[in-house]
């Protein structure tokens, strides 16, 4: 919190200052008027004179006006800083986030991150505006009030400050007592939200099975468990007002009390307990405000710990000099098999599974390489297991691989690794003969098309899905959703290209989605388009039209599917079966029909299921 | 004039809503006339504080020598007395609020509830969960607390600014007039910055909800935007909707926060005046310090209240839109009851028909066009046909989650209609894509269609299910609560549970959706065999993935665009240009 105060705040300490001086003015200006109310009964009256009466009653009204003006001057400075200053710490926490790599994104989780964007930012929002403009007045109002109260009658001044310690001590009790129940309160109300959400999306089963009844009756636990929470609760908070003001009454009485035998005593004035009773008013006022600062302050510290966090971290994919990537280049088709000799003595049972990748290196070498991973070992979480294990292949240009292998065997691990969304741990992934780590990042995403598993469609026009903010022209966009065979849809929305898109495309269908998404990744004429399970909702007649026109319109273009589909695959170059993260059979269609027992018994499975 | 008619038939319906709200309140009436007297009781008892207050200080006024402290005592030992009891009511008419409003919340929810589970299944097909979460919670909260706070704030300004105009008049009709002038121009002022100031919060709550919506579809997108490197044409577009937000949020708070000084300036400004005024008409004799003293005190109550109006009658307005939501849900139709006299159906044997069964969701779209099949005891009907073709449509029907239009459904030969739904239902296993399964135990989950179920034949239907060994591998075994993740159990174990549940119930017919995407070949196997043995000895309508069941179904159903467009056995399909050669065929290529 600190840090983020300093670096964002510091530009504005000037201004800041200003406005606190400013306000301090009319803080003053505020305190000064019942001392003058004081003065007036007091002092001038007694004088019998009205024109001072007017003097002074003019007085008054000045401070009225000075104290609105500085007032609402100093607020608008204050608020002005604060927007400012909110405005800086988005811009560079939303650049932040998005330039983060993956895994640390992952390690933060997107809804965290999303929260810090939003709910945080805000505190620290309100946080900066509130404390600018109570948090100065709030504590002058106060200790202003009690430094007059003196000056005008210390005994009278002791009485009252005698019931703050009490006040204190009440609301810290409370708060103590009510913060435990809170978040007692905060889990009820999360088991009844989780119920009702629960309850939705099983509607058909409870009604199915009959069991309303006994919902009925779990729901009416929860729910008295929540209210009776929320009535306890309320009870605590509700001790607050009701004893402040009784404390703060009694200790008028007592000042009166006192000020009696004072006046008596000829050592006060009437007048002064005149003026204590208005600042009795405006002491409470300004205990109350800062005890409200206090849970937003709190609130901003810990928003502000969040946000510093992100704002924190260091870009942790750092780029290679591009030269230490050509190197490499020279060592072909040998160093290949030497590897995959390796790879095979790891995947020891499967040795069946005849490696055919063999010649699919050795073919490589003297072709234009597009794709190569060699001994690629990476692991999510950096500790236990390894989510790809001395994975090794070589595509060429102009060739499709498949991947193909169960949930968590690793495929989606393989794109990005190619993509450069997490670095590997072990060996060297190449890209058009490159090491992906000496490229820009702008450079290397260029040369791909993607669409990945479950890929999001965004909140806009069809064709704003498609360019993404790219210069593309609209021939260029039309092109692709034909080849992507989303044209016929198209056409038949009433705005076309322009028909607008709801939220994760929720008017669209599950393979029109897939159908956009894939136009998108065409739409560039990538170098590689990569389909991560991504014709899953559309049927076999669509999907097999669908690579037949990717085939036929992009020739140069490298083609990687991720499928659990061996229909979406078997016409690929190459096949890759993964398990987990291990390569357990690599070579075509054919040859894994012949040699890899896993593949095999896919294939064999799938042939007689998926209508 | 359409505009006209609009509020017109907007202010009926908050008509109506109020009437409803008051059916709910009315309810405790007598805790409500309890609370109404707490609260004019601590608000007059709190009102006599000053007037209490200028007599103490009347009788200290003759100052040195001369202060009467017998009267002093006397008005103090009142004035703590009062200020007791006000603090006591006060309290009590909190805990009284709180009583009323926490049951009143209790009774809501409860309602909503009840509704939800008699809502036809289609109204959650077409309503987010969020909202309607929302509704439950949050809009049913903010009816309440404002029911609890702003009636009792209302009455008290009420209260307080008639009371404290009456005793400052007993004091000095004279003085009161300087209100004449101090509290128009505070109703003016304060009119004129909630009036600008109102659509530039509601701005503000817009903007600010546009870019959070955009944070988060960004973020959530945030791997497909550096795959493309969109990078810093998503921060441009956020600039700019920051910027918008913010420059939103200041200029509310801009307006907003000079309400404050302001209200403090008219304050300031009756002190003023009373200060001269009051000190004129001492000098004329007219007036006692204590009288200015109580003076002032009451003008303080009076012009705090006033201001604070304002707010509560717009706090009021939300509170009244959030009843209308809660109301609205109330007021759905629910699934219409069960026939007068309708049977239970019992001793089952599985024979249903369906004869000339017409259907649409909305009246003018029907997309079952009379509909006949039967299937007798034991057979397999297939359902085949496009993702999203709408194949749940015939389930609904079997179910009665929905009725037809025309024509009839027949179990053992006995109109459906004219059954309990709930015992029509209880003849039918169903075993669904979407695996719903509770925060609850394992067994409580496989139990849940057959209460009180011994915990043997719960391992039978799992033994039967081939996941009895998984769950005994689970350290708890079947007292493992499955939490919300479901992190510790996968999507294909989960199938395997429902179909477990689906073994316990002995039903005889059974709607089973075979699609299994997304599980890995040894589990999928695994699903297969659990579901052939479920299938066993029932009628069967199955929601087909696979070409053997679809080969083996005595009768095909082929959906397209939600309408059923052929139906018959394998080999009459075959023959000819069908929609399912085409579909039968397209595997192949």
């Amino acid at each position: 919190m600190k840090q983020l105060i300093a670096r964002y705040l510091s530009p504005y300490y000037g201004r800041m200052s200003a406005g606190f001086a400013i306000k301090f003015t009319g803080t003053i200006m505020d305190l000064c008027i019942p001392y003058i109310l004081a003065h007036i009964i007091d002092d001038v009256i007694p004088l019998k004179n009205s024109t001072l009466v007017f003097g002074w009653g003019g007085l008054m009204l000045l401070c009225s006006v000075l104290a609105v003006s500085f007032n609402i001057i100093a607020n608008r400075m204050a608020s002005r800083v604060a927007s400012d200053a909110t405005e800086e710490i988005r811009h560079d926490l939303f650049s932040k986030i998005l330039y983060l790599s993956n895994a640390q994104t992952d390690s933060f989780t997107k809804p965290s991150l999303i929260s810090r964007m939003t709910s945080d930012t805000y505190n620290v929002h309100q946080m900066l505006g509130r404390v600018q403009r109570l948090g100065v007045r709030a504590p002058i109002l106060l200790l202003g009030g009690i430094c007059v109260t003196f000056t005008l009658d210390a005994p009278m001044a002791c009485v009252l400050l005698a019931v703050l310690p009490l006040l204190g001590f009440i609301t810290a009790y409370v708060s103590r007592r009510s913060i435990p129940m809170y978040s007692g309160l905060q889990e009820a109300s999360d088991r009844f939200v989780r119920m009702v959400r629960e309850d939705i999306a099983g509607i058909r089963v409870i009604k199915a099975l009959s069991r309303t009844d006994w919902e009925r009756e779990k729901f009416e636990g929860i729910n008295r468990e929540v209210v009776e929470r929320e009535r306890k609760n309320g009870m605590v908070m509700a001790v607050i007002n009701p004893s402040m003001n009784i404390l703060l009454n009694l200790g008028l009485v007592g000042v009166i009390l006192v000020g009696a035998y004072r006046v008596n005593a000829g050592t006060s004035e009437v007048g002064k307990i005149l003026a204590f009773t208005t600042y009795f008013t405006i002491i409470l006022n300004a205990m109350l405000s800062i005890s409200k600062m206090f849970t937003v302050l709190s609130k901003a510290i810990a928003s502000g710990n969040r946000i510093w966090e992100v704002l924190e971290q260091k870009a942790d994919l750092e780029i290679l000099a591009p030269d230490s990537g050509e190197t490499t280049r020279a060592e072909e088709g040998t160093g290949g098999d030497a590897d995959l000799t390796r790879q095979r003595g790891l995947s020891g049972e499967n040795q069946s599974c005849g490696l055919a990748a063999e010649d699919g290196m050795r073919e490589c070498s003297g072709f234009e390489e597009q794709i190569c991973f060699e001994q690629v070992t990476f692991s999510y979480l950096k500790k236990g297991e390894a989510n790809i294990k001395n994975l090794s292949f070589r595509i060429r240009k102009g060739e499709t691989l498949g991947i193909i292998g169960e949930i968590g065997s690793g495929k989606s691990t393989i794109i990005n690794l190619m993509m450069r969304l997490y670095d590997a741990d072990e060996g060297q992934i190449r890209i058009g003969g490159r090491d992906v780590r000496s490229y820009q990042p702008d450079e290397l995403k260029r040369k791909f098309g993607v669409v990945f598993q479950n890929d999001t469609i965004f909140e806009d026009t069809i064709s704003g899905n498609v360019t993404l903010g790219r210069e593309l022209t609209g021939e260029q966009v039309r092109e692709a959703l034909k080849y992507a065979q989303a044209g016929e849809f198209v056409k038949k929305r009433e705005d076309r290209e322009a028909e607008a898109l709801n939220i994760k495309g929720a008017n669209l269908s599950g393979g029109q989605k897939q159908r956009v998404l894939i136009a998108r990744a065409l739409a560039a004429g990538p170098e590689i388009l990569i389909l991560d399970d991504s014709s899953s909702a559309l049927d076999y007649r669509t999907d097999a039209q669908l690579r037949r026109g990717i085939r036929e319109h992009f020739q140069d273009t490298t083609l990687v599917i991720v499928a659990q589909r061996v229909s979406s695959i078997r016409n690929a170059d190459h096949i890759l079966v993964m398990e987990d993260g291990v390569p357990i059979g690599y070579g075509s269609h054919e040859e894994l029909m012949e040699r890899c027992a896993v593949y095999r018994e896919t294939s064999v499975n799938q042939g007689e299921k998926n209508f | 004039m359409k505009s006209v008619e609009l509020s017109e038939e907007k202010r009926r319906y908050s008509g109506r809503t109020v009437i409803q709200l008051g059916r709910y309140m009315l309810q405790y009436k007598w805790m409500l006339a309890l609370a109404f007297v707490c609260t004019l009781g601590s608000n007059l008892f709190s009102l006599i504080g000053p007037k209490l207050t200028g007599l103490c200080i009347g009788a200290v006024e003759p100052g040195r020598g001369g202060v009467d402290f017998g009267a002093v005592f006397y008005y103090a030992a009142w004035m703590a007395g009062f200020y007791l009891v006000s603090a006591v009511m006060s309290y009590g008419l909190q805990v009284l609020m709180l009583t009323i409003s926490r049951r009143v919340v209790y009774r809501m929810r409860q309602d909503v509830f009840e509704k939800l589970l008699s809502l036809p299944v289609g109204y959650f097909d077409v309503h987010q969960t969020g909202d309607i979460i929302s509704r439950i919670s949050y809009d049913i909260d903010t009816v309440n607390a404002s029911l609890s706070n702003d009636l009792v704030q209302l009455l008290t300004t009420v209260i307080t600014v008639v009371g404290a105009l009456v005793m400052m008049i007993t004091i000095s009709p004279w003085l009161v007039l300087v209100f004449a002038f101090t509290v128009p121009v505070s109703i003016l002022i304060t009119r004129y910055i909630t009036g600008r100031t109102r659509p530039l919060f509601r701005l503000r709550s817009a903007k600010m909800g546009e870019m959070n919506g955009f944070v988060e579809e960004m973020i959530t997108g945030q791997k497909t935007l550096k795959a493309y490197g969109r990078e810093e044409y998503t921060q441009g577009r956020f600039d700019m909707k920051n910027k918008a937000a913010v420059e939103a949020y200041y200029r509310a708070e801009y307006y907003g926060s000079t309400v404050g000084p302001c209200v403090n300036f008219i304050n300031n400004l009756s002190l003023s005046l009373i200060s001269v005024f009051g000190a004129l008409l001492y000098l004329a004799g007219k007036m006692t310090v204590g009288n200015i003293s109580s003076f002032v005190l009451y003008s303080r109550k009076f012009s705090g209240p006033i201001n604070e109006a304002a707010n509560i009658f717009s706090e009021l307005q939300s509170a009244l839109a959030a009843a209308e939501r809660v109301f609205r849900l109330l007021e759905e139709a629910p699934e219409p009851a069960d026939a007068e006299g309708a049977e239970e159906l019992s001793r089952v044997e599985g024979d249903v028909q369906m004869v000339h069964v017409s259907f649409g969701y909305q009246p003018e779209r029907t997309i079952i066009h009379d509909l006949s099949f039967r299937a007798e005891p034991g057979r397999l009907i297939a359902i085949v046909g496009p993702t999203g073709a709408g194949k749940t449509t015939l389930i609904n029907l079997l179910m009665r989650f929905y009725d037809p239009d025309s024509g009839e459904i027949l179990v053992d030969e006995r109109r459906a209609d004219q059954l309990t739904r709930r015992s029509l239902r209880k003849a039918y296993a169903m075993v669904l894509q979407d695996t719903w399964l509770f925060y609850g135990s394992i067994y409580e989950n496989l139990s849940y269609g057959k209460a009180g179920a011994t915990r043997e034949e719960v391992e039978a239907a799992a033994r039967a299910a081939r996941i009895h060994s998984f769950i005994m591998r689970l350290t708890e075994g079947y007292d493992t609560v499955l939490t919300d993740e479901g992190t510790n159990i996968s999507k294909g174990q989960k199938q395997l549970l429902t179909i477990a549940r689906a073994m316990l119930l002995d039903a005889k017919m059974l709607i089973l959706d075979e699609a299994t995407s997304n599980v890995d070949t040894r589990t999928e196997q695994q699903i297969q065999r659990a579901m052939r043995e479920l299938m066993k000895g029932k009628t069967c309508f199955v929601i087909a993935h696979r070409l053997s069941t679809i080969e083996n179904a005595d009768h095909i159903l082929v959906v397209d665009n939600g309408e059923v467009v052929e139906q018959g056995t394998h080999r009459q399909l075959m023959g000819g240009d069908s929609m399912y050669r085409r579909l039968y065929e397209a595997q192949f290529e």
